[in-house]
């Protein structure tokens, strides 16, 4: 046989995995660079030289307005407000990847299920979340907080349970179009597991969608936190808290305008981060 | 079609009734708290006890609940503790606040929406698709609560052109009109750019299919070929997006009317939760959840009206 | 030439590529090409993917997008520059003019207006102010192009109708105007067979009662030897032959155009049992830039130097002055003749063996799905009675919904029939779901699948895909399973090192090869194979056949080989079963069911296939209507569309069973001597 029809090398060169992973458009790379910093200052709120977040400076009172001593001024009870947010980026970091880690396991974990079995299951869960999308969340917030009580535990769990229903929806509607992928047959043919074609064959197939999604989440959720924080069913004070620091102070407005507006700064850019990187990873993800 | 709707409403009365149940049970199942929440703190366990049997609080779960069905579907919806009138008063009066504030707002968004997502996706890729679509993740990146600060910091405080905060009455000097003008300005900000980019990913794909191929190769000059082939294709998907639109209009502005101390809905809401008034927060409970699920049928139905792949059936 | 209606001259058109990341770079789509269409005349473009045909005719209604450009050359229409209008002029010219009909006619229409509408909307642009004559053209022309009930077609919405039916509509909408010019970019592809014929029969008439040119635009050369009066060879972008349509086809000059030619099946008796000749290699990126030749790398002919060094001018053939082609070489060939290597499976094929034991046999076989709402059922399969024997080719012909698939998805088990059995060895696996078969069933059963796309997981290696695949049926070691899938790897004639690459690193022909690796990788009885070389573009289709019948003679497969493509069927197997909507009408040795006497069904079949050996034939064929108010179930199931059809006997009673010989059966009402015996084709 002289039969080598299309076994000609590839015309053009494919770069190797592991380079084209870690390009971003610059969108992307702009997000990067502002969740980074949000993060190294979370990190190093503790060996940061600055005032206790909690620790009144009486004095300052007479001026609260930013100051060689307190760079962003200081809050009504004299508290350094740039220590504060740094403090606070320590909550919102550790509060948001937390709820939106387990959000997106249940919701991925079930959705894999609901859309590659189908059946019962499937409109049961399906249903379920459907009411929990049609809930108004900040309702939901407000009654399930206000009657168990606000605590990071409470927070974290809220989230995941109405955030959760969003990434199901993504995963069952990719999985149950991935189901039809004539891989999956094979595989099917070959004797594999449903457990093994729901996390081998399908799950990595998935995988692009769900980190788009989990990178607006966190976005979501850092918003999420701070409103009720500045609901005041957030943690409890003197946590330092973004959406608590403007609840305590967006009444002086017209007198210290500094107090609310530098923690609204801060959420704002850590949310424009994760969106952006979203926008980046969307990008690369069509490319 | 009529099937269909038919089957969403009797849907939709079982979600109900399964809602105010959990509401019902998550409020009230504790005998021991309303008693207490009653009575105050300074009262005794005798006095809580007694008090729990008289309003009969000791009684199954489900006895109780099938009364308070009752009560609410001859319209009693009770008495509420912290604002010392019924039930029914305040929270009419409160959603009527709420009404005018969404209707403004949903008036300014939609046109706005539909018009960035259009021009952005009519050239996908280009400078003003990309600016469009920057801008519209930057403003749905700023919490309300952030927006709110930023604009009342500007225009109440330093500029002194608009009140800071909204109590809907017209002591304090300003309009109504005027009163309403940052928070439909927060609002929109914060909805806007979801939608914009929602209407833009619906008009890029349209954009893309061949049949706008063959009615550009039919001689149709480009704005007439965006108007009359793109365009209703384009608003199909976002349609439903939309209308839900109405739902965080309605139930989802208690930031901006906590900002603003606007006696809207969701401050309403808030305060009772705050308060343990459980009559009010189960019956604004349903009220949101009805609303909620009425634009959702509502959504669902127009969406099918408008593509007739869906109405006649394939 | 002063009296063309169209005219190319140096035709140059470049996209400029954007990829993420890398350095934009421009590719070059057509490269100086020159071509003339005169008043009335039909032009024929054939090439594969990626040879710039249809950017040819994009570039003639100046719609290259954003990123492609006319770098060089002109075309010029009715004696103007097409380059020079104002864009008014531009608007008036298409649609007006010069109208395009597009591949997939489905996508082309827009979704949530009436026909009526979007047809109105063409006089409304180029004829009249008036919207009552408008409609009124609109109407004639959905009765010009054979659409059932005109007046009611214009309420309809483009999913209300049929693929063909739609086809039509956008003809009639390309037409209406009374254009000078029709581009047809593959507008019968994804066709059904017979629905092409009759489309392709259609415009054909059309052309010639209005005067119309045509610019046809096909990978299928049989379809454009249907059509056209002249046909041009595209390659990497570059005409490599033009000329009157049998003296190319004929005579072929360009070694590119001979292997388009012979790589294809034909009906035609002569070349039963012998290979297909495939096209060695891809078009690859270097080979569009060379300066000489562009198919010198994939050519046998080709001679270093020579043909690589200089750019090569389109030179007339010796006594043929209108057939010009682009090869230094041309005048050198040898005499063209279709002829391939004796096949393996010539040899192989047992001769009329005594009838053993089936391999595979099905009894009463049927699928209902269960429609939602309370809708009742859809019989995807009904009383399906066929056998394969052992090392045998069974090919299963049908149409898109004659449940070829599904028969098929029994076999394998990832769908179970609802009725009738299967049997495989004597055992009945017609209800046994896959989950169900024990290890050595399935590895006795093996699938290739239609689409090369999906075929293997994208986050796998090819290596681990067939690793895997051993290891699951076999039970052996990862050390031994490597070396085994580097082994199936050469077997399909792909390098061993390909077990490191990801799918995308291949081509669509290699995946396809790929795919057939882990089907043997089962060392299984039998492999059906589902349309798998459908998706594959034409030159790739015969070195894929060719592979599995090789295959098949060496390991003792037995084959369900299904398809649409009747040539290649008959290239293929040796018993053939017709399905029409789920039913079986015909089933025999392949000798028997291409012969008379026909099933209605298979002779319009037969008639619709275009074949480039006989260019010139037209078929007479039906097209089916999409209001077949018949039950499901009921009669014949080709009754709406059959010539023969005896009313209210054909669509109420199934038609009994007939053998005109031993193992070959047709149902049909007909008596056996009424059956039609000849293949009807008009000149």
């Amino acid at each position: 046989m002289t039969d080598i029809s299309d076994i000609a090398p590839m015309s053009t060169p494919v770069p190797a995995r592991g380079t084209r992973r870690l390009r971003l458009s610059g969108a992307g790379r702009i997000g990067v660079g502002i969740v980074l910093f949000w993060a190294a200052a979370a990190l190093l709120a503790p060996i940061l030289p600055l005032p206790a977040p909690n620790a009144s400076d009486l004095l300052a009172l007479a001026d609260p307005r930013p100051s060689m001593a307190h760079w962003l001024g200081v809050d009504l009870s004299g508290r350094d407000i740039l220590s504060r947010i740094i403090w606070g980026a320590r909550t919102v970091l550790t509060v948001a990847p937390i709820a939106v880690a387990g959000a997106t396991v249940v919701g991925a974990l079930l959705g894999l299920l609901a859309g590659y079995r189908g059946g019962l299951l499937d409109t049961v869960l399906s249903r379920t979340s459907d009411v929990i999308l049609s809930f108004p969340v900040i309702i939901l917030y407000m009654i399930i907080l206000t009657r168990f009580g606000a605590s990071a535990l409470n927070i974290v769990l809220v989230i995941t349970v109405t955030k959760a229903p969003i990434i199901y929806r993504l995963v069952r509607a990719t999985t149950l179009e991935l189901s039809q992928r004539e891989y999956v047959a094979a595989a099917q043919m070959r004797g594999e597991s449903s457990l093994y074609i729901m996390l081998v064959e399908i799950l990595p197939n998935a995988r692009g969608p769900v980190v788009v999604d989990v990178c607006l989440r966190l976005g979501y959720t850092t918003i999420a936190i701070g409103v009720l924080g500045f609901l005041g069913i957030g943690l409890p004070p003197p946590t330092p808290d973004w959406g608590g620091m403007v609840r305590e102070t967006y009444g002086m407005i017209s007198l210290y305008p500094h107090m609310a507006i530098f923690p609204c700064v801060a959420i704002s850019t850590l949310v424009i981060g994760f969106n952006l990187l979203a926008v980046g990873l969307r990008r690369r993800a069509r490319a | 079609m009529l099937r269909y709707t038919a089957r969403q409403l009797a849907y939709m009365a079982l979600t109900l009734i399964g809602v105010s149940f959990a509401v019902f049970v998550l409020n009230e199942y504790a005998p021991g708290d309303v008693a207490r929440k009653l009575l105050g703190a300074y009262a005794t366990q005798e006095q809580v006890e007694h008090l729990t049997r008289e309003l009969g609080l000791d009684r199954p779960v489900l006895v109780r609940y099938l009364e308070y069905a009752g009560r609410l579907l001859s319209g009693d919806l009770g008495q509420s503790l912290t604002f010392k009138v019924p039930v029914a008063e305040i929270l009419w009066d409160r959603l009527s606040n709420t009404f005018l504030l969404a209707a403004v707002a949903f008036a300014v968004i939609v046109p706005v929406a539909i018009l960035f997502g259009v021009l952005a996706g009519v050239r996908e890729g280009s400078l003003g698709d990309h600016l469009i679509l920057i801008g519209a993740n930057f403003i749905s990146s700023l919490p309300e609560f952030a927006t709110g600060v930023f604009l009342a910091s500007i225009f109440a405080v330093w500029l002194g052109w608009l009140p800071g905060t909204s109590p809907m009455t017209t002591g304090g000097g300003w309009s109504v009109a005027a009163q309403l003008v940052l928070p439909v300005l927060v609002i929109a900000l914060y909805d806007v750019g979801y939608l914009i980019a929602m209407v833009r990913v619906s008009m890029a794909s349209v954009m893309r299919q061949p049949f706008v191929r063959t009615a550009v190769l039919k001689g149709m000059s480009r704005p007439k070929v965006i108007l009359r082939h793109a365009l209703r294709n384009a608003l199909i998907a976002p349609f439903t997006a939309i209308l839900l639109q109405v739902n965080y209009l309605v139930a989802g502005v208690v930031v901006v009317e906590t900002v603003f101390a606007y006696p809207g809905f969701g401050r309403m809401m808030l305060q009772a939760a705050m308060a343990k008034d459980i009559a009010v927060v189960e019956a604004g409970t349903l009220v949101a959840v009805l609303i909620a699920m009425t634009t959702q049928l509502l959504g669902d139905l127009a969406y099918r009206l408008l593509d007739p792949r869906i109405r006649l059936g394939r | 030439m002063s009296g063309a209606l169209l005219s190319c001259a140096g035709l140059t058109v470049d996209y400029a590529l954007e990829t993420a990341g890398l350095e934009s770079m421009g590719q070059r789509a057509v490269d100086d090409l020159s071509f003339d269409i005169a008043p009335g005349e039909a032009l024929g473009l054939v090439g594969e993917s990626g040879c710039g045909k249809t950017t040819v005719a994009l570039a003639i209604m100046r719609y290259l997008g954003r990123n492609g450009r006319i770098s060089a050359g002109t075309i010029s229409f009715e004696g103007r520059d097409l380059g020079q209008l104002a864009p008014r002029e531009l608007r008036q010219l298409r649609g007006g003019r010069i109208a395009m009909v597009y591949q997939d006619p489905h996508s082309s229409l827009n979704p949530v207006m009436t026909i009526g509408q979007q047809l109105m909307e063409v006089p409304l642009l180029h004829r009249t102010r008036r919207r009552a004559a408008a409609r009124e053209l609109a109407v004639r022309a959905l009765s010009e192009v054979e659409l059932p009930d005109p007046e009611g077609m214009m309420a309809r919405y483009p999913h209300q109708l049929s693929g063909g039916q739609q086809q039509r509509a956008v003809i009639a909408m390309a037409l209406i105007a009374e254009p000078a010019l029709l581009i047809m970019d593959e507008p019968t592809t994804g066709l059904d067979v017979t629905v092409e014929a009759s489309v392709l029969a259609l415009v054909d008439r059309l052309r010639r009662r209005h005067g119309t040119s045509v610019l046809f635009i096909s990978h299928n050369l049989g379809a454009v030897g249907r059509l056209c009066d002249r046909v041009g060879v595209l390659y990497a972008g570059r005409l490599v032959e033009l000329g009157p349509l049998s003296q190319v086809f004929a005579n072929p000059r360009h070694p590119y155009t001979r292997g388009l030619l012979a790589c294809v099946p034909s009906l035609a008796d002569e070349r039963r049992g012998r290979l297909l000749t495939p096209i060695a290699g891809t078009l690859t990126e270097r080979a569009r830039q060379a300066i000489g030749c562009a198919f010198a790398d994939r050519c046998a002919h080709a001679v270093e130097g020579l043909c690589t060094s200089q750019p090569i001018a389109l030179e007339a053939i010796e006594g043929e002055p209108e057939h010009v082609t682009r090869c230094v070489l041309a005048e050198r060939l040898p005499a063209f003749a279709v002829e391939g290597e004796k096949g393996p499976a010539s040899e192989a094929r047992p001769a009329a063996e005594p009838v053993t034991e089936p391999l595979l046999a099905a009894r009463g076989l049927g699928k209902r799905y269960a429609l939602g709402g309370g809708r009742g059922a859809l019989e995807a399969l009904r009383g399906i009675d066929l056998d394969l024997e052992r090392g045998g080719t069974l090919a299963i012909v049908g149409e898109s919904g004659s449940g070829k698939s599904t028969f098929a998805r029994i076999v394998i088990g990832l769908t179970e029939a609802s009725e009738g059995e299967l049997s495989f060895k004597g055992k009945d696996i017609a209800h046994l779901a896959i989950g169900r078969r024990r290890r050595d069933l399935r590895q006795r059963l093996q699938m290739i699948f239609q689409n090369p796309d999906s075929t293997l997981n994208p986050s796998h290696s090819v290596g681990y895909a067939l690793e895997r695949t051993i290891g699951r049926l076999h039970g052996i070691g990862r050390t031994q399973s490597r070396a085994d899938a580097r082994r199936l790897l050469q077997l399909v004639q792909l390098p061993a090192d390909y077990a490191e690459r990801l799918p995308e690193e291949l081509s669509g022909g290699q995946r396809q090869r790929v795919a057939i690796a882990r089907a043997l990788a089962a060392a299984p009885d039998i492999v059906v194979a589902d349309e798998p070389v459908s998706a594959l573009d034409v030159s790739v289709h015969a070195a894929i056949a060719n592979l599995l019948k090789e295959l098949q003679a060496r390991h003792a497969l037995s084959l369900v080989f299904i398809s649409h493509d009747i040539a290649l069927v008959r290239y293929m197997a040796d018993h053939v079963a017709l399905f029409y909507r789920g039913r079986l009408v015909e089933f025999g040795p392949a000798e028997a069911v291409f012969a008379p006497p026909y099933h209605p069904y298979t002779q319009m079949l037969l008639a619709s296939v275009p074949d480039p050996s006989t260019p010139g034939q037209r078929a007479a064929v039906r097209e089916a209507g999409t209001a077949v108010s018949q039950e499901i179930g009921r009669g014949c199931p080709f009754a709406a569309r059959c010539p023969w059809r005896i009313d209210r006997l054909c669509d109420r009673v199934d038609p009994p069973v007939l053998e005109p010989s031993d193992s070959h059966r047709i149902a049909c009402h007909l008596d056996l001597i009424d059956l039609p015996r000849t293949i009807e084709r008009t000149a």
